[in-house]
């Protein structure tokens, strides 16, 4: 990964660069014309954030079952990269749909749930933080307890808003839009890719100097 | 000794230290029946309580009173050091876990017992008209709090600012909980009952309860270890 950090760094900046042409080219949805455009940002942070989350939970339960450093370390950055991509997409859903639906928020399926995991593991990098010595392992579980949480959000949800109207104002993709779209949602993961490796190398070097610290003071 | 036998005994001790001194009980059911109280000043009106806020209201005064309930239930361990002594023994650590849940229930069960009957007086919900049912979701839906908030507030017990830390991690996990309590609730409060309803929330519940009794044992033993 090391070899790999600097050309993948290009590459990813390169399409970041390229990504507003592609999203300008792209047809105009037929409803919500410009502000749809929105979305080729908005759908990939949420891609990014719930594989932040998976990824702090897989992560969890190997460093809970092993007890391997290294698995903590990619807890964290997992957890990291839901909170801070979930903001990106809590900012831009509601942007969005004051436009689309004329209100800020809507209590569906898929912004309930999104809400109610970054509020997870924004809780979860507050164990973290204010926890003291020893938070990693109580923070794994909490990252478990929370992915296991997902599917029971989803449904109790689902069916508490189904008393309430329904929302069906997803588009459908047109196939202009298509090619735009997962541009867009390539260069996102491509950007987890390189902030994980950045991240647990920067978690490593710290557990490393840690170690060097407490071997100097013995 | 057998698991059960440690699960007997561990809640015998809690027991009889909290017979003894009853301060959790008088606590948390002070503190649940403010919540109500609280509750009936912001939402009735001329005598008359806003529509459908029975059951919520109702369980937020269990998952509140629940919270602090949790936080007392391992201060107590603490305090002494006692929480060393009990990891330290030679017992299954799912035990500890287990004869703490029991613990946390029985104190949220003698809560609920008054809590009930004065939302259901403050609110005029006919909370008793379905009462088997109602107190299927009361018992399901106080085991999955209880089951989450035993296991964090275990975890907690050894970590820096505690107090502010159990809601905020339990709150976004136990959402369902609160969302299935409460929907279940009012479909038997509704003027026209729908008990279907209330038992399709019921399931929902007690899976949630399977899943993370399951995973609170698994994780357990390899959290409460240094």
């Amino acid at each position: 990964m090391q070899r790999l950090f600097l050309p993948l760094t290009v590459v990813v900046a390169a399409m970041f660069a390229y990504a507003p042409l592609m999203i300008a080219n792209a047809p105009f949805e037929s409803t919500m014309l410009l502000v749809q455009k929105i979305f080729y940002f908005h759908v990939p942070s949420w891609f990014v954030m719930f594989s932040g989350a998976f990824l702090c939970a897989g992560a969890s339960a190997v460093y809970l079952a092993k007890g391997s450093r290294d698995a903590d370390h990619y807890a964290v950055t997992g957890a990291e990269l839901a909170v801070v991509f979930g903001l990106m997409g809590l900012i831009t859903g509601p942007l969005w749909a004051r436009k689309a639906w004329g209100v800020w928020w809507e209590w569906d399926v898929k912004l309930t749930l999104a809400l109610i995991v970054w509020l997870t593991f924004v809780a979860y990098l507050l164990l973290r933080r204010y926890g003291g010595p020893g938070s990693e392992k109580l923070a794994a579980g909490v990252g478990i307890f929370g992915a296991a949480n997902i599917p029971f959000v989803y449904y109790s949800v689902n069916w508490w808003r189904t008393i309430h109207p329904k929302t069906t104002v997803v588009p459908t993709l047109g196939p202009g839009m298509r090619g735009a779209f997962w541009f867009c949602v390539l260069a996102f993961m491509l950007l987890m890719v390189l902030i994980v490796a950045a991240r647990v190398r920067l978690e490593r070097q710290r557990a490393l100097v840690d170690e060097l610290f407490l071997e100097l003071e013995d | 000794m057998s698991f059960l036998r440690v699960v007997w005994l561990l809640m015998r001790k809690d027991l009889i230290i909290e017979l003894r001194s009853r301060e959790i009980l008088y606590t948390t059911l002070f503190f649940a029946v403010s919540c109500v109280l609280v509750f009936a000043f912001g939402f009735v009106r001329e005598g008359q309580p806003m529509e459908d806020v029975g059951a919520g209201i109702l369980w937020i005064a269990v998952a509140f009173s629940g919270t602090l309930a949790l936080g007392r239930a391992f201060e107590r361990e603490r305090q002494s050091e006692t929480m060393r002594a009990l990891l330290m023994a030679p017992v299954d650590r799912p035990a500890l876990y287990v004869a703490k849940l029991i613990g946390v229930m029985a104190l949220m069960a003698a809560v609920e017992v008054i809590v009930v009957p004065l939302v259901a007086l403050l609110f005029q919900a006919p909370l008793f008209q379905h009462l088997p049912m109602l107190l299927a979701l009361l018992l399901a839906g106080t085991v999955g709090f209880t089951a989450v908030g035993t296991m964090f507030g275990a975890m907690l017990a050894r970590a820096r600012s505690r107090d502010v830390l159990l809601p905020v991690l339990l709150y976004p996990i136990t959402v369902p909980v609160i969302i299935a309590g409460v929907r279940g609730t009012s479909a038997l409060l509704q003027a026209d009952p729908d008990p279907a309803v209330a038992r399709a929330w019921l399931s929902l519940l007690l899976s949630f309860d399977v899943v993370f009794i399951t995973l609170a044992l698994w994780t357990f033993e390899p959290v409460m270890t240094d």
